[in-house]
């Protein structure tokens, strides 16, 4: 059995015993047992070293041969961070949970108001960012084994093949366990375990070869220090500038790359775990990291010159003869590169489903069929992410074979961390900046990536893919756009040079164009939300008080329910209290009170929300908006539907005001109607009543007086008769009772009869002037009732004409289908003031000369309407013109 | 005995009712004038002054309403007895010619014996708030027990 064929056997047991781990952490997460183990701090904490990937395996002591000391910068970036910043990661992981965050892309996206197309941008940058790193795993795997095989004495070993076939592996196992189950909360056991044991082995298997080089290898420590000296690694000089930056990439990588985000945050139990994490994560890279100057010394002066360093791991125990101990750490080296495969492919997966292949998904079905995407979208969803972490793979591995392997492990490794550092600022910023906004995170972000491609990425791939005299002159010739100088900055490490450059200017741009825009509504809150998270995320349940500030609340309290109803509220809840303060203590109690007494104004969802932001306990989610959302529209519509009814009713009222003063009107009307008439029926009742007991009581009265007195009393009950029949007369009118009696006649004829029935009996007569000529038109009408219109102007001017001979002209004309008969006398005429109420009933211009009651035109003006004409009088005339007007045409 | 009982001012527009409580008052042995229009009849009354006045409410020219305000604002005539005569019979007519001081108000048609009473008692009345002369006053009263 060769060696490569018993590597080829470790690796699969190795690997099978992985599968093992993680089906039986993910049976017993299933089963709810286990989970205090699986779920403690020293997991997570362990889970975390995913952060060593074959890079740092392998690479450091690389590193470490070529450049010294410097390898510690990629550990000390991700110390300072679990040490000085753990209360920045514990806000990170506060957000990530009480978000739902289920990668760093949904992270920003969700910050910056759901935007997608951050998270588009993001989820590019870090594929772009990651896949080099994928490749490189590979390449690395393939390197480790080609140390065996070079051991066997093959040359035809089949190396692209091995590494296809650990690809597809490690998709397998990444779509296995990486995509068991959809949400984000869930964590994923069996991944987790897994890497936590693959942390495990690969730090054991560095220790192993650590301690077989120190102590088998070199005479103890003080040798090992001895030959350190001795080597060039103690001659290397320090080049701070590439200190300070690759340090702060490396904090930054630690923070911002995708599977660091997934098992820092994603796969985060408890919060707490960051305080463990915070000095057992350091001390694990301290472990890692200490023997890497020894092998590399020691590398470097046992090993034949040209073997390369970053194997050095590998082929100092191989060379020593020791290939137990070569395969523990090839296992090492296996295990760093598959755990961070496997988790890098898991959460690129997750971005790429989610915000890539699900909004296309979905909109291609709305397009489709409307919105029923109520189907099994959850097998979709898991479906893509499967195709996804296929693809990332294939990408990765498509990306190892065009490369072609054999570069510098370290410098894809750097190159990478710079690239996916670009989404830090936005990070930051929106974690601990309000004014943060959308537009600022895509043009940082945009800025920082263009520039990191353009300096860093092509540049450092060989200049393959930038035109050929780009990276001696510059683009055009134009010096100052040289990939690696620019601005005419020369002199600078190629690393520092990009990472200066790219980051200041996305840092730039972010914050420029953030204060530029104004955010959206939802950006705001969401900001709000991350930026001020430990004030809203206290915890489950009721409210807790401790954060609350009764002043903010009574502000906002005042605007909604108004000055004086707060003021009282507060006033009645501190009684309640019994404090002494000016303010009730917000505890939980009056908290509700207020939102019960808020939700009566604003509905409950806004007033949960609207405390919520002041006092937390509670955030407001995305359902909480769209609450606010729905009573708000609800409410608007209710207030619209009040608005409405409350002009109804005030139309309503309107009517019945008038309505009510039509009846008053009418009320007072009739009260001075019966009032009229009392007094027109009691007048003459009063002379016959007086006369007739004069006559009863005076039997010495004289015959002439006695015969007087007679005729006072016949004459008086006479105008009682008139009277009574013109009130009943009129009153049928009025009322519509009457019933006309139509029948042809002429209009002279009419008139004849009138004249002769209204001056019958009178002592002095009108004098009467007619054209008879006019009058032969033929009327179709009530003829009785038109006499008695007549009959009654005729008397009146007989009555009333003061003039020393009275004269009546009867003029009668036609107008179109009118026919007008003026009845003109030639007296004083009626005074203007009086025109407008001589038509009333009772009223009287002279009631000295008046014999009737003043019905007389009332009752004409009511028969003429209902005859379908009218009478008026027509002023401009010395005398009175009353004029009557018929249509000809009478139905 | 004519004119002995006092000089009554008749304002009254209907000419019938007129005749009828001149004639009554005449035979009491009244002076009566009459006069039969509102708007001078504030003049009329000074310009006679008499010892009772009989006042009808509906007047042309002027209301008896207002008659009896401007009379009652006259130091003159703030204690003559007026009798007022109205067809309308409202309780509110009659409120309101109380208060703008009508000594006595009666509703059309009447008794002729009510007015011829009403008349004496007024009269009577009047007499004895002056403090008039006991001849006087003791006639009236006799000639008002006979008639009673």
């Amino acid at each position: 059995m060769t060696l490569l064929n018993l590597l080829g056997l470790v690796c699969l047991s190795y690997v099978a015993l992985l599968f093992l781990v993680a089906f039986w952490a993910d049976r017993l997460a299933e089963r709810g047992r286990g989970k205090r183990f699986m779920s403690s701090a020293m997991i997570y904490t362990l889970s975390l070293s995913i952060y060593c990937t074959a890079w740092t395996f392998y690479g450091a002591v690389g590193y470490a041969a070529r450049s010294g000391l410097e390898y510690v910068t990629i550990y000390l970036g991700p110390t300072l961070v679990m040490i000085a910043w753990w209360w920045g990661l514990r806000k990170l992981v506060r957000v990530g949970r009480s978000q739902r965050i289920s990668s760093i892309a949904d992270l920003l996206s969700s910050r910056y108001g759901k935007s997608n197309t951050l998270a588009i941008c993001v989820t590019l940058l870090a594929v772009i960012g990651v896949t080099p790193y994928i490749a490189l795993q590979l390449q690395s795997i393939t390197l480790s084994l080609s140390v065996f095989a070079e051991a066997d004495g093959l040359q035809g070993y089949d190396q692209s093949g091995t590494v296809f076939w650990i690809a597809a592996g490690l998709a397998a196992f990444a779509i296995l366990f990486g995509t068991r189950n959809l949400n984000a909360n869930e964590r994923h056991h069996g991944v987790v375990m897994a890497v936590a044991l693959e942390a495990v082995v690969k730090i054991v298997a560095l220790i192993a070869v650590g301690i077989f080089v120190v102590w088998g290898l070199a005479g103890g420590v003080s040798d090992v220090l001895d030959r350190i000296d001795a080597s060039d690694l103690g001659r290397w000089q320090v080049d701070g500038s590439r200190w300070a930056t690759i340090t702060f990439l490396s904090a930054a990588a630690f923070v911002c790359l995708p599977r660091m985000f997934q098992v820092m945050v994603v796969e985060n139990e408890d919060e707490r775990h960051l305080q463990v994490a915070a000095w057992a994560f350091p001390l694990y890279l301290l472990l890692i990291s200490v023997f890497v100057v020894p092998i590399a010394a020691l590398g470097l002066e046992m090993l034949p010159e040209g073997t390369n360093p970053d194997l050095f791991v590998l082929s100092l125990p191989m060379a020593a003869g020791q290939e137990g101990l070569a395969v523990l750490s090839f296992l090492g080296g296996f295990s760093s590169a598959t755990s961070m495969v496997i988790v890098a492919a898991m959460s690129l997966s997750t971005m790429v489903s989610n915000h890539i292949v699900m909004p296309i998904w979905l909109s291609a079905q709305t397009g489709e069929e409307g919105a029923s995407v109520s189907g099994d979208v959850r097998n979709i969803v898991l479906m893509s992410r499967r195709l996804a972490i296929a693809a990332i793979m294939a990408l990765g591995y498509a990306y190892y074979q065009a490369s072609g392997g054999g570069d510098a492990l370290a410098a894809i490794g750097i190159i990478s961390f710079s690239g996916i550092a670009q989404i830090l600022p936005a990070l930051v910023g929106g974690l601990f900046w309000r004014g943060a906004t959308r537009l600022g995170a895509l043009a940082g972000l945009l800025t920082g990536f263009g520039i990191w491609i353009y300096t860093l990425f092509l540049p450092e791939l060989g200049g393959a893919f930038l035109p050929p005299n780009w990276l001696e002159v510059g683009p055009f010739g134009l010096a100052w756009l040289h990939p690696q100088a620019l601005f005419g900055i020369t002199g600078l490490d190629p690393i520092v040079h990009s990472v200066l450059w790219s980051l200041s200017l996305n840092t730039a741009a972010f914050c420029f164009v953030s204060t530029l825009t104004f955010p959206t509504p939802l950006e705001r809150l969401q900001g709000a939300q991350f930026v001020d998270v430990f004030d809203h995320s206290a915890g489950p349940g009721g409210w807790l008080g401790s954060v609350a500030q009764a002043e903010d609340l009574m502000i906002m309290s005042q605007r909604i329910l108004g000055p004086e109803e707060a003021q009282a509220f507060f006033q009645r809840e501190l009684a309640r209290q019994g404090g002494p303060g000016p303010l009730p203590e917000p505890t939980p109690r009056f908290l509700e009170a207020l939102e019960k007494e808020l939700s009566a104004s604003i509905g409950s969802a806004a007033a949960h929300a609207m405390i919520g932001q002041i006092v937390g306990g509670a955030s407001v989610s995305v359902d909480d908006l769209l609450a606010v959302a729905d009573e708000s529209a609800q409410m608007l519509e209710y207030s619209a539907r009040l608005e409405a009814q409350s002009q109804e009713l005030q139309l309503t009222a309107r009517k019945l005001r008038e309505t009510n003063e039509q009846l008053t009107q009418l009320s007072r009307q009739k009260d001075e109607f019966l009032s009229q008439v009392s007094h027109e029926l009691r007048t003459p009742m009063t002379s016959v009543r007086a006369f007739s007991e004069i006559l009863r009581d005076t039997p010495d009265l004289a015959t002439a007086d006695q015969q007087r007195y007679a005729t006072v009393i016949h004459d008086e009950a006479q105008r009682l008769t008139r009277l009574l029949n013109d009130l009943l007369d009129l009153s049928v009118l009025e009322n519509g009772q009457v019933s006309l009696n139509l029948s042809e006649g002429k209009l002279g004829e009419v008139l004849d009869h009138s004249v002769t029935a209204a001056l019958a009996g009178a002592d002095t007569q009108v004098e009467i002037r007619r054209e008879h000529s006019r009058e032969a038109l033929v009327l179709h009408t009530d003829l009785d009732r038109l006499a008695q219109v007549f009959i009654n102007l005729i008397a009146n001017a007989q009555k009333y004409c003061v003039a020393d001979h009275p004269v009546l002209r009867i003029v009668v004309e036609e107008l179109g289908d009118l026919v007008c008969i003026d009845f003109v006398d030639n007296g004083e005429g009626v005074p203007s003031d009086k025109r407008k109420v001589i038509f009333e009933k009772f009223s009287r211009v002279t009631p000295e000369r008046a014999g009737g009651a003043g019905l007389g035109l009332a009752i004409c003006r009511e028969i003429m309407l209902r005859l379908g004409g009218d009478v008026t009088y027509v002023p401009g005339n010395t005398g009175a013109r009353f004029r009557v007007t018929l249509p000809l045409q009478n139905s | 005995m004519s004119a002995a009982m006092g000089h009554v001012l008749l304002v009254e527009d209907e000419i019938n009712i007129a005749e009828a409580i001149r004639f009554l008052l005449t035979r009491e042995g009244w002076q009566v004038d009459v006069h039969a229009n509102g708007s001078d009849a504030v003049a009329k009354i000074t310009e006679c002054a008499p010892d009772l006045v009989i006042l009808d409410l509906m007047l042309p020219g002027k209301s008896g309403l207002e008659i009896i305000k401007e009379l009652r604002q006259q130091d003159s005539f703030s204690d003559l007895p007026v009798l007022m005569l109205t067809a309308r019979g409202a309780i509110k007519d009659r409120e309101m010619a109380e208060k703008a001081g009508v000594t006595r108000f009666m509703t059309k048609p009447f008794a002729n014996s009510e007015v011829l009473t009403a008349v004496r008692d007024l009269r009577a009345q009047a007499l004895q708030r002056q403090g008039a002369s006991d001849a006087e006053a003791g006639s009236v009263a006799a000639v008002a027990a006979k008639q009673g």
